[in-house]
């Protein structure tokens, strides 16, 4: 009786043990739900989810305190992938948020440009170049489209470009055809 | 004999073979403009090196292949460059691209050419020469060839050249191999020293005897290991992986590449040009391209690329109901926006297509599950399933079932009793999922980049809060010195408002320092200059105090 007391007290000690362990060795480091959402945002840093980030934004969704039809950029897609991961139904834009729009780049009009520097400061992502009266310009690969920089400009001399179709960014359409019988 | 080896699936559709092969390959007269894009090859689109109005040799390098995957791009023959812009292509898009618009003057005289001697160079010397040649996979791929001449990790065991032509309607192989087997040969070879290659297995499918028959005359003339082997007709044998596998029974895996197996594979073509390149100095300015289809004299033509299609169709003698073009062949041809468009690297077969020849497909009825396509794909996918995910949008499922082991033969959509439009659905996923790939990507980095910026931010703030720290420190080190001094010396009358004035008049001597510098400051590049550049200056400064004197009198006229 006391033996098996013993032996079973003893093999609860040692899972507990290990188990202790492992809770501490293999520790998940931050909110794994918030990286999941992190990664579905599409990370142009825009605020107008009325946060200051994707990253903020992401953590309130995992909070509960915002809803996810907040991010236009996203698209109606994004508002399906976050509704399924957080198991959530799908809501359409609406209400105070903006609707989506084509996807564009800022551009700088450098004859208007008077080197003022405040678009730099704006820029979430680093993607203008310039200096203190020095012209600036966009570089256009990292530039995400958030219109950050369009509100500081004092001469209004950014604009956004609509992203036109060419042939490198081409996509093959949805298959349609007449449903009518020949 | 060699022991050949089947692949999965495979289809019979009639083959329209015969028309096209009654007559030698002809020449096309020359056109009277061609029409170059820069962009025919897989890869970075060519850097335009002409301008508008400049007279150009046959052969000269009008595009020079920027970074990495890229190929070059030659004028086909001498004359005038008239205009370089956007103009539309043949890509299934109907958009337009970057093209070079060359008007001949008829001498079609070549650029100075030379002859590489292959055996005295190096492979990284010949792998140059193709680049600079221009050339690219006429198979259709079109991917430059001196990147698959690059000897990887795995050794070449044996050089595969494709010489199947599978689809139906094209012959441009065919006639070649009839005609200039010698060459295509002696690519070949070019090929197998580059590689370090052992065999060479030349694949013709059994439905062109005559190809296969001076083929063979030709190898008897060349060294030993090469072996042409008849292959049984059946779309799409010509497909690379389908011939390695019946040549070699080497099965290339889904995201392997045939060169991991040891195998790489060529067409005949490309050989030829490959050749040409080496042995001519010619860079790749002509192709042959069957004219086919609804057309009175089919037949096999050398054209300059930049060709008009509509030269080459009026050549053969269209007929009258003739209402569109394909380009390529009816299983995996792209039909083309119009008759302008210009014959390019790619451009193996050019089919005038009637409401006749080929009747709109019947309309898409609902799929029954009938698995015919599975039984008939050569990629062994499961194309029922495939069309199931794309068609609901569900890509991660559709790659997970190996969508991009498909290679858009079509042999499905053939075999289809409801007429779905299987490929189209699969181009659509594919182009999708690309689409969104590069979308994370972009994501991915802009995340990146926001996250530095925001550890920048928060380093400079703390570098700046230290900085302040350590002067405030300094400062306050400062005033117990003062002090220290002030109680040892006498006490003089410090008035209450001393240190104010104190900061007052510091202020003063800055600002008349910072005058002080500023007039003394001179520009330090004035210096050493030659009396042209001081010509220059003295212009720029009598410009610029007109301008001055401009504005101040446009300031002052509303006054008066």
């Amino acid at each position: 009786m006391l033996s098996a007391l013993l032996v079973m007290s003893g093999i609860a000690i040692l899972l507990g043990a290990v188990l202790g362990f492992a809770a501490i060795k293999f520790r998940v480091e931050g909110n794994p739900l918030v990286d999941k959402i992190d990664a579905i945002l599409p990370q142009t840093q825009c605020g107008q989810c009325g946060f200051p980030g994707c990253m903020p934004y992401a953590t309130a969704l995992a909070a509960d305190e915002a809803d996810i039809n907040r991010c236009p950029p996203g698209g109606e897609e994004g508002i399906h992938k976050l509704a399924e991961l957080l198991n959530k139904e799908f809501i359409p834009f609406g209400g105070d948020t903006n609707a989506p729009k084509p996807k564009s780049l800022a551009f700088i009009d450098e004859n208007t440009c008077i080197g003022c520097t405040l678009c730099i400061q704006a820029c979430p992502v680093d993607a203008i170049v310039g200096a203190a009266k020095q012209m600036h310009t966009i570089v256009q690969a990292e530039c995400t489209g958030c219109e950050l920089c369009l509100a500081p400009c004092p001469v209004d001399c950014i604009s956004m470009v609509v992203i036109e179709e060419k042939i490198t960014n081409w996509k093959w359409k949805y298959p349609v055809y007449a449903l009518t019988p020949a | 004999m060699k022991t050949l080896h089947k692949f999965h699936g495979g289809i019979h559709p009639p083959t329209h073979k015969t028309e096209s092969t009654r007559t030698p390959i002809a020449r096309l007269p020359m056109p009277a403009k061609l029409v170059i894009p820069f962009h025919q090859h897989v890869g970075n689109i060519a850097k335009p090196l002409v301008q508008v109005g400049d007279y150009v040799l046959k052969g000269q390098l009008i595009g020079l292949p920027e970074d990495g995957i890229s190929s070059a791009i030659h004028a086909s023959t001498s004359g005038t460059i008239s205009e370089i812009g956007m103009q539309v292509v043949a890509h299934a898009s109907g958009l337009p691209d970057l093209c070079a618009t060359l008007i001949p003057d008829g001498k079609d005289e070549w650029i100075a050419r030379e002859t590489t001697d292959y055996r005295s160079a190096t492979p990284e010397q010949v792998r140059k020469v193709l680049r600079m040649a221009g050339v690219v996979g006429l198979g259709g791929a079109v991917f430059p060839s001196d990147l698959k001449l690059r000897i990887g990790k795995h050794a070449i065991k044996t050089l595969v050249i494709n010489g199947a032509e599978c689809e139906p309607y094209i012959t441009c192989d065919d006639m070649l191999m009839r005609e200039r087997a010698e060459e295509i040969i002696k690519g070949a070879e070019i090929m197998r020293w580059a590689l370090a290659a052992e065999e060479i297995l030349i694949g013709i499918e059994d439905n062109k005897p005559e190809a296969i028959l001076a083929m063979q005359i030709a190898t008897r003339a060349s060294s030993d290991n090469i072996q042409i082997i008849a292959v049984p007709t059946l779309y799409p044998g010509g497909g690379a992986k389908q011939l390695i596998r019946v040549l070699t029974g080497i099965e290339v895996a889904a995201g392997v590449r045939s060169t991991d197996k040891g195998v790489q594979c060529f067409n005949v073509a490309t050989a030829q040009s490959i050749y040409r390149a080496l042995q001519f100095g010619e860079p790749l300015v002509a192709r042959i391209v069957t004219v086919t289809g609804n057309v009175k004299n089919a037949q096999n033509l050398e054209v300059l690329i930049g060709t008009p299609v509509g030269d080459l169709l009026s050549f053969a003698g269209a007929l009258p109901d003739t209402d569109s073009s394909i380009m390529g062949g009816p299983m995996m041809g792209l039909p083309l926006p119009n008759s302008e468009v210009s014959i390019v690297k790619a451009a193996n077969c050019i089919i005038a297509s009637s409401p006749k020849l080929f009747p709109a497909a019947p309309p898409a009825m609902p799929c029954i599950r009938c698995t015919r396509c599975a039984e008939v794909c050569p990629a062994e996918l499961q194309p029922q399933d495939l069309y199931w995910f794309a068609k609901a949008k569900d890509f991660g499922k559709a790659q997970e079932f190996n969508l991009f082991d498909c290679i858009e033969c079509g042999a499905c959509s053939y075999v289809c009793p409801s007429s779905i439009p299987l490929v189209q659905y699969y181009r659509f996923a594919k182009s999708e999922i690309w689409a969104r790939e590069s979308e994370k990507n972009a994501s991915d980095a802009a995340r990146e980049r926001f996250e530095f910026r925001e550890y920048r931010t928060e380093r400079e703030k703390i570098e700046k809060a230290e900085k302040l720290a350590a002067k405030e420190k300094a400062a306050a080190a400062a005033k117990v010195e003062a002090a220290k001094t002030a109680a040892a010396q006498p006490i003089a009358n410090a008035a209450v408002s001393a240190p104010q004035d104190d900061a007052q008049a510091k202020i003063q001597a800055a600002i008349e320092h910072a005058k002080q510098q500023a007039a003394a400051a001179k520009p330090k590049n004035t210096e050493q200059l030659t009396p042209q550049q001081q010509a220059t200056i003295a212009d720029i400064e009598a410009r610029r105090a007109r301008i001055q004197e401009l504005a101040a009198s446009d300031v002052a006229a509303p006054k008066e």
